[in-house]
């Protein structure tokens, strides 16, 4: 009698632990849970209706009808015949270098000198640079195309002054090459002050006394940044470098605001300008969907180190 | 006095001239920005440049709130805004919550995701998300914007708040649990207060982004009266052959004011939030 009810005693026990730990188990799939169906709704459904419409026949017709017609891989051939996807993609390879390589370069020079100025100028700059980082980009892009206007700008008057020749009504949307300058700059400009202040914030962490003990042993500035602060800076290199090389290869609004000002042609296309004018402002979104679909995947292949090194930051901890 | 010390001297007077110049040329298009905005208009068309306003006047500043659609823009670009961050910082510190406190299956797949979408370029998703809205009456809508700023506003805020939270100790909330707190009890009393900062500094940034944000906005948004203030002020030169820069300036200036004093504001616990993955990786 006695044994019998300890039994069901602790069944009944072992029974609540049992759900008092699925309970627990599913607490963390509770709290994901809202932001997956979102997520799934608002980006897995557009992804799904990305691949469809890549093999579709898609136009304002078919958006009104609200069905498009299946062509299979007839949108991927047409882009990938197009002369103008190759060129564009050609110019967005070496804009996306020059920028990355200029925002890297001058960005570590900065940071370096930002260890070395007094106090009071290290202040000013840096505020100075969290202003500039703070611009947004649609605003950037007005301020540019004012600076750089033909007849009153100041970029014109500026460079005359200071001896560089006659800019005088230098129109500098003349050509291809100075258009892409001149977004370049914009951009790096844009840059700068995240890639300075995450890499001074990175700086802090060179030990001073191995520095100096390096000096002491009489190793010069150049092989002390070589041979200590390059190696602790690394991982924030590489980090810092990926995610501008996914930034600029995908960058729309500068190029096609400030390009837009005066006109844009396949002349001067950038990959996302391209899509934008192929698919959407010509609104043939079959073709678009596939141009899109091409460029998700170059960017996935960019993205492949910066993914990994934060996926493995996250599950670290 | 000897030479080595004036040597270093001059050294670190090179380098704070060096510094000063990269400050000025760094904020020069910032400041020529202000200072157009606030120059008459004979000042500002002048082929012989003045660097300061003369006569400050703040006519420029009137003309463009005056100009159609600003004060409507500005009141959608409030509504999308505000919408937006709260519905996702709710559902991200929820998720943030499950990434820094629980380990459970399918977690680096969590991960793999929030990265992920991050690096998705915003042109490549603006067919799908144009085409389905459209099936769905969205486009021209706010609610059609609201979503699709959901969808980097989202991960980046799990990720922020998932940082914010790993730097409070897990054993505030263990000490509860044993003083008998419910987990609800534990989330009020202690998760929530702590993390003020950092709901705070995610929002505001949340905020910026999206206030900022322009191709979704002007793809999905056509009506003038429906769009935010970036695409107000992207349409303000193309209209006519003669830019008024004055107003132009102002217009860019008041655009970018509500930004500029929120991103000081919160500008060094966000860089922390950012970069902490990164530095400490």
């Amino acid at each position: 009698m006695v044994p019998a009810v300890e039994t069901t005693f602790d069944r009944s026990r072992r029974r609540r632990r049992f759900w008092n730990r699925t309970l627990q188990g599913a607490v963390p799939y509770g709290l994901i849970a809202p932001i997956v169906v979102v997520i799934a709704v608002i980006l897995g459904y557009p992804l799904y209706w990305l691949v469809k419409l890549s093999t579709e026949r898609y136009g304002l017709f078919e958006l009104i009808r609200h069905s498009g017609t299946s062509i299979g891989l007839d949108n991927y051939r047409s882009v990938l015949r197009d002369s103008i996807f190759w060129h564009t993609l050609l110019r967005t390879v070496i804009f996306t270098a020059a920028n990355v390589t200029l925002t890297m370069v001058i960005g570590t020079l900065l940071a370096l000198l930002l260890v070395r100025v007094s106090t009071v100028v290290r202040i000013l700059l840096s505020s100075g640079l969290v202003l500039v980082w703070s611009m947004p980009v649609v605003v950037a892009v007005q301020i540019w195309y004012w600076m750089t206007n033909y007849q009153n700008g100041v970029v014109n008057y500026a460079l005359t002054k200071l001896g560089f020749g006659n800019f005088f009504q230098h129109d500098w949307y003349a050509t291809t090459f100075s258009q892409l300058s001149l977004t370049t700059l914009l951009i790096v400009w844009g840059a700068l002050p995240f890639v300075v202040i995450t890499l001074y914030a990175g700086l802090a962490q060179v030990p001073r006394d191995l520095v100096e003990a390096a000096e002491v042993d009489g190793a010069r500035g150049w092989r002390v940044f070589l041979d200590i602060t390059l190696p602790i800076l690394r991982p924030i290199l590489l980090i810092l470098t990926s995610l501008s090389i996914i930034w600029d290869f995908g960058v729309f609004t500068q190029p096609y605001l400030l390009i837009g000002q005066s006109k844009i042609v396949p002349g001067n296309y950038l990959m996302s300008v391209y899509l934008f004018e192929e698919g959407y402002f010509k609104s043939d979104y079959g073709r678009g969907a596939a141009i899109s679909l091409l460029m998700l995947l170059m960017v996935a292949v960019l993205s492949v180190v910066y993914v990994r090194k934060m996926v493995r930051i996250g599950d670290a901890q | 006095m000897n030479g080595r010390k004036r040597g270093r001297f001059a050294r670190q007077t090179g380098w704070n001239v060096l510094g000063l110049a990269i400050f000025v040329v760094m904020v020069f298009p910032v400041f020529w920005m202000l200072s157009t905005a606030f120059k008459s208009n004979e000042q500002i068309i002048s082929l012989n440049p003045t660097w300061f306003p003369l006569h400050p006047t703040i006519q420029h500043f009137r003309d463009a709130i005056h100009r159609p659609f600003f004060w409507v823009d500005v009141k959608n670009s409030l509504i999308i805004v505000s919408v937006t961050v709260a519905i996702s910082i709710v559902l991200a510190f929820l998720a943030a919550i499950a990434l820094a406190r629980y380990r459970f299956g399918g977690r680096k797949l969590f991960i793999v995701l929030v990265i992920g979408i991050q690096m998705l370029p915003q042109a490549g998703l603006i067919i799908p998300l144009y085409v389905v809205l459209a099936r769905y009456h969205q486009t021209n809508a706010l609610t059609g914007v609201i979503v699709t700023y959901m969808t980097f506003v989202l991960p980046f805020s799990v990720w922020t708040l998932r940082g914010f939270l790993l730097g409070i100790p897990k054993e505030l909330e263990e000490a509860a649990m044993v003083d008998g707190s419910t987990r609800v009890g534990v989330f009020m009393k202690i998760l929530l207060p702590l993390m003020g900062p950092g709901l705070v500094a995610t929002s505001v940034f949340a905020f910026i982004t999206t206030w900022n944000e322009y191709i979704f906005a002007r793809v999905l948004l056509n009506d003038q009266s429906k769009q935010t203030v970036t695409v107000w002020l992207s349409y303000f030169s193309g209209s006519s052959r003669h830019t008024d820069w004055g107003a132009l300036m102002a217009a860019s200036s008041l655009t970018a004011i509500p930004v500029v004093i929120f991103f000081l504001l919160v500008q060094r616990r966000i860089a922390f939030g950012l970069t902490q993955g990164a530095v400490r990786g």
